[in-house]
């Protein structure tokens, strides 16, 4: 028995499977159910409402304590009672929809939103040797001190470490929008239709500004490998934050105006892939009652939903692991928390992740804040916007940065 | 002529590019975000109350318009004389009285009449208060009740047993039908 459980290399078979399971069960699909949640307080602060605060858990009826709070801030069951309530509502499908696209169109809005997570660096590496000592004690205490312990190769902390990080993310994160198109054409009605249009139109304008404006931040890497780009990043400053290691140089700081540029055009143009207002034109509640998701209810409606957030959290993880380091503590390397491979104990490694995760709610909590905030661009705005401004920005973006690279080579 | 020429703004660069408008934005839903967030973790004294645990009943003005409910005089005697003026005025029509009169032996008998039935339809009510201002007779009141529900429409429907019971005993009001005056 101890000998066949030998042969199997332990570390990777549980590692593989731990970081599928961790990241998107208990990492994303969590942070999608309370972005939810957080969007619907943080708007109600912002509009000086309260929003949910209590959430009855069925333990009140055995004179439990009504409801959990945190720092006075109560309904955080709600993402739960929120799924129950989607799940147990009708599921009802309108007799003049065309069936098989009407039930394909919510997984194809969710299923890749999860799918781009796998390339993405959720934290340096973990050590997972320094718990040896911990399980050889777990081993001796049930006899079997013959038993495998993880290897001393840390492990990365990323599923896939693809060299096309960036292209695959866009790749698998534009077939999104078929979601929306079939959902709208399937659903045989106008204003669904009418949306549906209006995101293929959108999508395809501002993926080309999303695509031009990561090339000049591929140009100053002069690599694809996103993991690569968070452990330069994390040696040698963010690109939007070069305050050490080689971020000294001149040469960086001529390119921070470019790399600028660059994370705000990316930044808008994730606004628009993701449907978020200011660019919200498929759903338009005002204009097309609800978008291309009109006829849909129950768990098909939420998926749509949940399929929104999941790209947010992945755009915004994106772009943190483009521009603004990945996992990296800022001033890492200068205060002893920087990665050096292989050697980084698993706490550092266990720190890097929540550092990561902390990041991206920072940026949802931008996303939210941005969506209060502004008001929502008009059809015609959009294009232009998407065409005449974002485009050739992008396009001009890439010019300048080839041309301060030439003036001022890195390195 | 009067005709007045209103002059478009004329938008500075960065207006127009929402580089400092968008920062005007942000900063106004900010403040009222970081305002309120206080205010419900109790950091900073609240404006609003959480309803169920806290009323403000007791602060409730003279003039609050709650229910509408029926009262009777210091004799016991039920104010309202049925003269319908409250069906007619109502606007939602809630009200429905089949009028009754008082038999000759009755202490009472020179009022001759007094309500049979007097439903007043609870889901129909707009508690406007035109009901207590149109009666002759200081009979109906809206009271400070404000919480009226109930599992059905039958429930929601109050009769005479009701509304005496939610009006009770009014006293210092005018008595015209007193033996004394
Ligand atoms: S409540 Fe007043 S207005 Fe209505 S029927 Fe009675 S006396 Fe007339
Ligand atoms: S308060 Fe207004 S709506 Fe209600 S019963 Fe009186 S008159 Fe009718």
């Amino acid at each position: 028995m101890g000998h066949l459980l030998a042969n199997i290399d332990l570390t990777f078979l549980i590692a593989s499977v731990v970081k599928i399971v961790f990241l998107t069960f208990l990492v994303i699909l969590p942070m999608v159910a309370y972005s939810v949640y957080a969007e619907r307080r943080f708007s109600a602060v912002i509009q000086d409402r309260v929003g949910p605060n209590r959430t009855g858990i069925p333990l009140t009826l055995f004179g439990f304590k009504k409801d959990i709070q945190i720092l006075g801030i109560g309904g955080l069951t709600q993402p739960m009672a929120d799924g129950i309530k989607f799940l147990l509502k009708e599921d009802f499908t309108p007799k003049s929809v065309n069936a098989f696209y009407y039930w394909l169109a919510p997984c194809l809005t969710m299923v890749p939103a999860l799918m781009t997570c796998v390339v993405l660096p959720f934290g340096s590496e973990l050590r997972l040797s320094d718990l040896n000592g911990l399980l050889s004690w777990v081993y001796g205490v049930i006899g079997m001190a013959d038993l495998p312990v993880f290897s001393s190769v840390p492990v990365p902390s990323v599923i896939a470490d693809l060299s096309v990080g960036p292209l695959y993310t866009f790749a698998i994160a534009s077939l999104g929008v078929y979601g929306i198109v079939i959902a709208g054409w399937a659903s045989n009605s106008k204003y669904p239709f009418l949306g549906g249009v209006r995101a293929s139109a959108q999508m395809i304008s501002y993926e080309l500004s999303l695509g031009l404006s990561i090339i000049p931040v591929l140009m100053v890497f002069g690599e694809l490998n996103l993991t690569k780009m968070s452990i330069y990043q994390d040696a040698n400053g963010w690109l939007l934050l070069p305050l050490w290691g080689e971020g000294l140089s001149l040469a960086r700081w001529v390119l921070w105006i470019p790399m600028g540029l660059s994370f705000c055009i990316f930044v808008v143009a994730m606004f628009a892939e993701t449907n978020r207002l200011p660019f919200d034109m498929a759903e338009c509640e005002t204009e097309l009652v609800a978008g291309y998701h009109t006829e849909y209810s129950s768990m098909k409606f939420a998926l749509f939903f949940l399929g929104e957030y999941a790209a947010m959290i992945i755009g915004s993880g994106l772009a943190v692991t483009l521009f603004l380091g990945g996992w990296s503590i800022p001033f890492g390397p200068l205060i002893g928390l920087g990665y050096s491979a292989g050697d980084t104990p698993l706490w550092l490694g266990l720190l890097h992740i929540g550092v990561f995760l902390g990041k991206i709610v920072f940026f949802i909590l931008f996303f939210i804040l941005i969506r209060w905030t502004l008001p929502r661009f008009r059809f015609d705005q959009l294009m232009k916007l998407g065409w005449m401004v974002m485009f050739e920005l992008a396009l001009f973006n890439v010019v300048l940065t080839a041309f301060l690279m030439w003036l001022v080579p890195l390195k | 002529m009067a005709t007045i020429f209103v002059k478009r703004p004329k938008l500075a660069w960065h207006e127009s590019w929402f580089i400092s408008t968008f920062a005007k934005g942000l900063k106004i839903t900010l403040g009222h975000a970081l305002k309120t967030f206080l205010e419900i973790t109790g950091k900073k004294e609240k404006v609003t109350m959480e309803y169920p645990e806290q009323k403000w009943d007791d602060n409730l003005p003279e003039y609050y318009r709650g229910a509408p409910a029926l009262v009777t005089d210091e004799q016991d005697r039920e104010r309202c004389v049925s003269c319908q003026l409250c069906e007619f005025i109502c606007p939602p029509k809630a009200i429905r009285i089949t009028p009754g009169e008082i038999p000759s032996d009755d202490p009472w008998a020179k009022v001759e009449k007094r309500p049979k039935e007097f439903d007043i339809d609870m889901t129909r009510c707009i508690y406007c208060g035109m009901c207590e201002e149109v009666c002759p007779e200081q009979a109906i009141y809206l009271r400070k009740d404000y919480a009226i529900t109930g599992e059905s429409r039958a429930e929601l429907m109050h009769d005479k047993a009701k509304l005496y019971q939610i009006g009770g005993k009014r006293i210092g009001l005018v008595n015209k039908w007193n033996e004394l005056k």
